[in-house]
């Protein structure tokens, strides 16, 4: 059998078939719906080999409590393995660049290792020692699914300790790039909170007897301590906690523009002022209260707001997708290992089943499928003949094959792709209009202030200063400001929750723009788990039917599944002198018939692409030819409700680098207007892409493969489309879970939704800001005043923009805070 | 009324206690991995080595 498209490497995802439920049994491992009942271990049943090997390794050393923390714990162990796939890290260069540190014959090595999901897996990770004695210590970061592994080099080598992941299921990651560094968090803004948290509250507490004893002279001792504690704890806060605001500001400032930390800065610096010289020339307390306080909730939405997404990686190149070694192949026919970057015109590499193939050759060996699916969106896996030429990044379906290298590395197409990107990619700067309403504000309110100036200028020269300095302190913007960053940070997050992750809170601004959305096919539309089955060929009566399922349940191919499906059959036989060609095709006995199932090759039939409106997989009863199944990738579900919803406000286009399969599936789901066109190349794409943006329409493009890479960089929202955020994506400003695709109309009017609520939001701090000038214009703002609306509209706006961004999105029926889990 | 500053004093050291507390964990790292510590603690150490 020809190997589907795609292939989801955790097989988490997989959605179980209530006709399958009734009938099978589950992976006491990994909880995949197990094909076959053959797989048994101590009364439970395995969905694979891969999967009963694990078991019984935990089991032999005590590792147990692996399965009772979380049910199916398990990461499925289908997909083949083959020894010396890591027999590359015993080569003492590329073991010295994933080792990070050594002391005393003990090597610290970091790994990303995508499949780290639950406790379970920090359980046995952090008992790794009690399988192999040699690892002394792994510590887990879960977030980052890191895992720092210290073992003893005397003991065991790089390699035995990444096998040793591998045997469980733990494959790290390995790429070019080396192994993760461990990363140093960016922590300054908890301290700065924290900080500020700590002088907000005691300068309220210190403020607290001035504000309410009328007879202050009574104790002036106590009083002036008060105040001169106050200054030194407000100290910290103006020179360390606000410094972002004053450099964001100068930086601002600096290219002639004034951005919304400017104002705020201004209204910190002059509140901080004002204050010393009340303290200091003994006319009142000061407002450090109030700048403390504002410090502190403003830095509290900034944390908010800068929420990032751990695990995920928007800043992906070809790098991370390529493997870091691969297997040269000399003269002699001995096999080493060699990075990656230090192949050579020339050589000839030997690959696996499975692997990436890493530069552009020659095929020798003989025919072998390539899928391309992630380079070029072709759907279908492409033969190679041999002597022909094969382009780096195709995944090889079956068997092994040797190539002879014609292009390194760095000259192959597929980086060559990468290449175009970064010198021609312009994109449009844009300004939020969260900065544009700051700065209308700021020139307002240095207005009223320079109008009151003026006013007691005429009328009580003493009372200017008070009164101007009153009037920037309280129209502050930092409602505005707060609005905007709790506004986003609540969005943001609520968009995670339901599958959508944005690189930074500005991407929401730049969502609500969209106008025009760009599709890629193959991974996007489609999805490697909704195949369709057709039947061609003579009708099947119900025995050869049984028969068909019989021999297709043998295997744990990803086609076996749909296929079963297909038939409908519940009962089936037993089957002698199975076989299992990768790639090509199954054979076997059952009832005495002769059952065969494989592609054109493995058939020997003559190869009619042309035709071919999916995978073909030929059915052969004892050598007679019965029919053809053809499966066929399909639309994700509820996509169509989604193109209705889009086509409304929004224009839609579908670029593929597929051929024209099945037009009609794609027109009539996106309607007349949309523009749909097959076969296009990475550079197509980026030039429609382009052409679009030269007309003034603001782009998203969704899409997921390579060949996408540079469509989605140019766009002005690039989204990544994945069915497992383990998986290579390329680079962009967001990612969306695959099955997650048709909420993106909601998705955007939720981003535009937000622009209201910060207006809202804003109002109501305006209706404070009019009460603080009232008194302020007059010169009679107390500390007390200021101190009571500060926290006030504060409070007001956190609770505001909280309660509106989840009524709007629970109206859309999206998962929302409130709701809990869903 | 000086019995107020001693207490002031009391009160703002308890409270910088705190403040280095706070300041002292997140350097530890102790904010970075919100997930595994909750669940690490329901591993049980030494279990038995029988089969299941």
């Amino acid at each position: 059998m020809i190997s589907s498209a795609k292939t989801n490497s955790s097989g988490k995802s997989s959605i179980r078939n209530p006709t399958l439920e009734k009938t099978h049994k589950f992976c006491f491992h990994c909880g995949e719906c197990c094909l076959t009942d053959d797989i048994i271990f101590e009364g439970k049943n395995f969905c694979c080999t891969g999967c009963k090997s694990v078991y019984q390794i935990l089991n032999e050393n005590g590792l147990a409590s692996y399965y009772t923390l979380n049910d199916h714990a398990g990461v499925q162990q289908r997909l083949q393995k083959h020894t010396g796939k890591y027999a590359f890290l015993d080569d003492f260069e590329i073991a010295e660049t994933l080792i990070s540190y050594r002391e005393a014959g003990q090597a610290h090595v970091y790994f990303t290792i995508p499949t780290i999901h639950c406790s379970s897996c920090i359980y046995l990770l952090e008992n790794l020692h009690r399988i192999n004695p040699g690892i002394l210590r792994t510590d887990i970061k879960f977030a980052e699914k890191e895992a720092r592994i210290i073992f003893d080099e005397n003991v065991i080598s790089l390699r035995q300790v990444v096998e040793t992941l591998n045997r469980i299921g733990y494959d790290p990651h390995l790429s070019m790039k080396g192994s993760p560094s461990p990363k140093k968090p960016n922590r300054s803004l908890v301290y700065k909170i924290g900080i500020a948290g700590f002088a907000f509250g005691n300068i309220m507490l210190l403020s607290f007897p001035e504000y309410f004893s009328s007879t202050v002279s009574q104790e002036i001792y106590l009083g002036h301590i008060f105040r001169y504690l106050n200054v030194i704890l407000a100290i910290p806060v103006f020179f360390y906690c606000a410094n972002i605001f004053f450099i964001s500001a100068w930086k601002g400032l600096r290219e002639k523009y004034l951005n919304i930390d400017f104002p705020v800065a201004l209204a910190i610096l002059v509140t901080f002022i004002r204050s010393l010289m009340d303290v200091f020339s003994n006319t009142g307390n000061g407002y450090f209260d109030s700048m403390t306080g504002i410090v502190f909730f403003m830095l509290a939405g900034r944390i908010l707001q800068d929420k990032s997404y751990l695990q995920l990686s928007f800043e992906r190149d070809y790098t991370d997708y390529f493997p870091l070694a691969a297997t040269v192949l000399s003269n002699e026919g001995i096999e080493t290992s060699t990075l990656v970057n230090k192949i050579k015109c020339g050589d000839i590499l030997r690959l696996q089943n499975g692997e990436i193939i890493p530069v552009d050759g020659i095929l020798l060996n003989r025919d072998a499928l390539i899928d391309y699916s992630f380079v070029t969106g072709e759907s279908v896996a492409v033969e190679i003949k041999k002597g022909d030429k094969i382009y780096a990044g195709g995944k090889l379906l079956g068997g092994i094959m040797e190539i002879q290298v014609i292009k390194e590395v760095a000259q192959s197409y597929l980086t060559g792709l990468w290449g175009v990107q970064e010198s021609e990619l312009k994109k449009t700067t844009h300004v939020s209009f969260v900065h544009k309403l700051a700065r209308n504000f700021t020139l307002i309110v240095g207005g009223i202030a320079f109008t009151a100036g003026i006013y007691w200028w005429y009328h009580d020269v003493g009372k200017i200063w008070p009164a101007v300095t009153a009037v920037l302190i309280i129209a502050c913007p930092c409602g505005l400001l707060l609005t905007s960053t709790f506004a986003n940070g609540f969005i943001l997050r609520l968009l995670g929750k339901n599958g959508l992750y944005l690189r930074n809170a500005s991407i929401i601004e730049k969502f609500s723009k969209i106008n025009t959305l760009v599709f890629d096919k193959t991974g996007t539309l489609t999805s490697p788990e909704d195949i369709q089955v057709t039947y061609q060929g003579d009708e099947l009566p119900g025995l050869e039917k049984k028969l068909i399922a019989s021999l297709a349940k043998q295997t744990l191919h990803t086609f076996s599944k749909p296929l079963l499906d297909f038939l409908q059959v519940h009962e089936t036989e037993k089957v002698a002198n199975f076989k299992e060609y990768p790639g090509l095709g199954i054979m076997g006995e059952v009832e005495n018939h002769q059952v065969t199932l494989g592609t054109n090759i493995f058939m020997k039939y003559e190869s009619n692409i042309s035709n071919t409106k999916g995978t073909m997989i030929h059915v052969e009863i004892d050598g007679i030819k019965r029919g053809t199944f053809i499966l066929q990738q399909t639309l994700r579900p509820q996509l169509i409700e989604m193109f209705e919803a889009l086509k409304k406000n929004t224009q839609i286009s579908l670029l593929s680098g597929d051929e024209p399969y099945q037009p009609e599936l794609f027109s009539k789901a996106m309607g007349e207007d949309a523009d749909i066109r097959f076969r296009q190349s990475a550079g197509d794409k980026l030039s429609y892409i382009k052409h679009l943006q030269t007309v003034g329409k603001v782009v998203a493009m969704a899409g997921d493969g390579l060949n996408d890479a540079v469509a989605l960089k140019q766009s002005d929202i690039g989204i990544c489309i994945t069915d497992n955020t383990q998986r290579f994506t390329p680079a962009g400003d967001a990612i969306l879970e695959g099955d997650r695709l048709f909420l993106l109309p909601l998705f955007i009017k939720l981003c535009k939704d937000t622009k209201l609520i910060i207006q809202i939001c804003f109002g109501f701090s305006l209706l404070y800001n009019f009460i603080g000038i009232y008194f302020a214009v007059q010169g009679k703002l107390s500390a007390l005043v200021a101190a009571i609306l500060m926290p006030c509209s504060t409070l007001t706006i956190i609770f505001l923009t909280f309660i509106l961004s989840n009524l709007i999105a629970k109206n859309m029926r999206l998962r929302n805070f409130l709701s809990g889990k869903v | 009324m000086s019995a107020m500053v001693v207490l002031l004093c009391a009160s703002l050291l308890v409270a910088l206690i705190f403040l280095f507390a706070f300041i002292w964990s997140v350097r530890n790292g102790q904010y970075d991995d919100e997930y595994s510590p909750a669940h690490k603690i329901l591993f049980e150490e030494n279990e038995n080595q029988s089969h299941n």
